[in-house]
């Protein structure tokens, strides 16, 4: 088994005096291995991927070391251990999720996987010339580029959810795009470059008045807040490993096993079938439908005991630490003259985007770095977002239940010496 | 690793606050559009060759960081009233200085004070930053009239994965 993890509380509400963020800390080597040149790493750059616990860690190495053989296949111990622990992980993201059933949950490489993997298992089966596709202002790069494929192979339209100053969804908007041409709905849980936390579970149940299914994006929700699909009634849920404590090569897509039932599979290959011949193939019942050939095996035992960690800390946990990150961050950094916040929504995740009059982000990160600050400059994949607050690119801190409020000084006062570069 | 800090020398900080030659040449002869595909940031170069030969003149402008900002107005100081050839030389020299491939101090080069971006070679995310330009004045010259070329079409520029 994994190293115990003690809850560190017990009672479920956050307690700042008992979120032991130092015990915490000491879990992840990297926090501890690394400096960057004579200064400590203070990474902040969670929402591109989160770094590994040694449970976690170890969790690989004991798989790679003890347990490694092809899954669902052979009749030998080796692979009856390693397809039983793949199929105990399947459990435990149906678990971190509350989903009614495992077979809702297919494996993929990651979020971006689980995406393509609706646009061409549902699109592609069931969008038609005229048909409509809601997506948002908010969403990432991967939320939309799928999308425009099977839209453009279909000859279909997507409509785009408008957001305010302040970067939050105009849902009086959002309510009016649909009509009768309007086939599904993707949102992302959490803006990856904004932080803005969606009303998801609402726009959920607007589309379904609608009849039209909803994919949410929640690969930067799931690392930092409890998501129970049930709760939602999302159709579908993504989210990647990688972002969770986990291992990249891992992702999730969550879908109501109706649906998946109905859709065609996205890639042909062994384990998908149940029978083959050169007339016809059968294929096989979900979630294996959807997972063609060799899956990333490792990574998605290793994904398993990284929500085993997540949950022993306990999301509502992470949530309120977080929270308490975002409220200083965001009050440290306003202290700064020239610093934009950019992305002010009222329900927000720990992300801080800025802009620094006179200084491009990409100078800033590269500064940043020089006193160890990892963040992340750029358009964050998500150009509409960028667009619309009339600015190339952003930088972006974004936080992680590791990180501390030193940290957040150590960024702010990274912040101040850009300045004095550039004065 | 080198301190990023060292490439922030002062000569760069000043031409990202006062650009020499920003804006566009009237009739400008040759002109190109360059990208920069990992932050979105553009510049324009124009210029306009004297007997189709001597760079007349020569100008820039765009949203950069200070590292493309500062090497593109270091470029139109550095190639006005070379001819085609010589920039073109120029060119090719600054990308072996700013991939690591040329050390100014040892090898007999041209590029004089545009040896202060030789640090870039030890931040590989910002080479491209410093080249842009370069890369933009070369599809310049390779481009007639006013067609704009994008970097991604430039044979020069190899645009590296961007989600």
């Amino acid at each position: 088994m994994n190293a115990p993890i003690t809850p560190l509380s017990r009672s479920g509400a956050y307690r700042q005096s008992e979120f032991d963020v130092e015990r915490i800390r000491a879990d992840f080597p990297i926090l501890n291995n690394v400096t960057v040149g004579d200064r400590p790493l203070v990474y902040l750059d969670n929402a591109a991927s989160s770094q590994m616990p040694q449970p976690v860690i170890d969790r690989f190495v004991r798989y790679q070391t003890r347990e490694h053989a092809n899954i669902h296949r052979a009749v030998h111990y080796l692979s009856e251990t390693a397809t039983a622990e793949y199929e105990a992980a399947r459990r435990k993201v149906q678990a971190f999720l509350n989903a009614k059933e495992d077979r809702e949950i297919v494996f993929t490489r990651g979020t971006t996987e689980a995406i393509n993997l609706v646009a061409h298992g549902w699109g592609r089966k069931f969008l038609k010339a005229g048909d409509e596709v809601i997506l948002t202002t908010l969403e990432h790069h991967s939320n939309i580029v799928p999308w425009q494929m099977v839209c453009g192979e279909k000859g279909a339209t997507i409509r785009v959810v408008p957001i305010n100053d302040a970067g939050e969804l105009l849902i009086d908007d959002y309510e009016k795009l649909f009509n009768e041409r309007t086939r599904f709905v993707g949102v992302a849980h959490v803006s990856n470059a904004l932080g803005t936390v969606n009303p998801v579970r609402e726009m959920i149940a607007t589309a379904h008045r609608h009849g039209v299914p909803v994919l949410v994006d929640g690969a930067q929700a799931a690392p930092h807040l409890a998501v129970d699909v049930q709760a939602l009634d999302c159709d579908f849920y993504a989210f990647s490993g990688h972002k969770t404590c986990g291992p990249t090569g891992s992702g999730v897509l969550y879908g109501k096993a109706a649906l998946l039932e109905a859709m065609q599979p996205y890639q042909g290959g062994g384990d998908m079938i149940l029978s083959v011949t050169f007339e016809k193939t059968t294929y096989n019942e979900i979630p294996h439908k959807f997972e063609a050939g060799t899956p990333p095996i490792a990574p998605i035992i290793t994904l398993g005991a990284a929500l085993d960690y997540l949950t022993a800390i306990g999301l509502d946990n992470i949530a309120a630490h977080e929270a308490v990150l975002l409220e200083y961050a965001t009050q440290r950094m306003s202290e700064i003259p020239g610093l934009r916040i950019v992305g002010t929504a009222r329900d927000k995740a720990a992300v801080l985007s800025f802009t620094l009059d006179g200084v491009h982000p990409h100078d800033v990160g590269t500064l940043l770095n020089a006193e160890g600050v990892a963040i992340r400059t750029g358009h964050h994949c998500a150009q509409p977002v960028m667009r619309r607050f009339n600015v190339a690119a952003t930088s972006r801190a974004s936080f992680a239940f590791y990180n501390t409020l030193e940290e957040v000084d150590a960024l702010a006062q990274a912040v101040r010496t850009v300045q004095k570069v550039f004065s | 690793m080198a301190d990023p800090r060292q490439l922030y020398q002062e000569v760069i900080l000043d031409h990202n606050r006062k650009p020499r030659n920003w804006g566009a040449v009237d009739g400008a002869s040759h002109k190109a559009e360059g990208h920069n595909p990992l932050c979105g940031d553009h510049i324009s170069v124009t210029v306009k060759l004297a007997d189709g030969d001597t760079i007349e003149a020569i100008a820039f402008r765009g949203e950069s960081c200070a590292i493309c900002k500062a090497s593109a107005s270091m470029m139109t100081g550095a190639v006005k009233g070379k001819t085609r050839g010589e920039a073109e030389a120029l060119i090719e020299e600054f990308r072996e200085m700013a991939t690591g491939k040329l050390d100014t101090a040892r090898a007999p080069n041209h590029l004089g004070r545009l040896s202060v971006f030789a640090g870039v070679r030890d931040l590989p995310t910002r080479v491209k930053c410093a080249i842009l330009p370069w890369h933009t004045l070369h599809a310049a010259f390779n481009t007639a009239g006013s067609i704009s070329t994008e970097a991604g079409d430039d044979p020069m520029h190899s645009p590296i994965g961007n989600a």
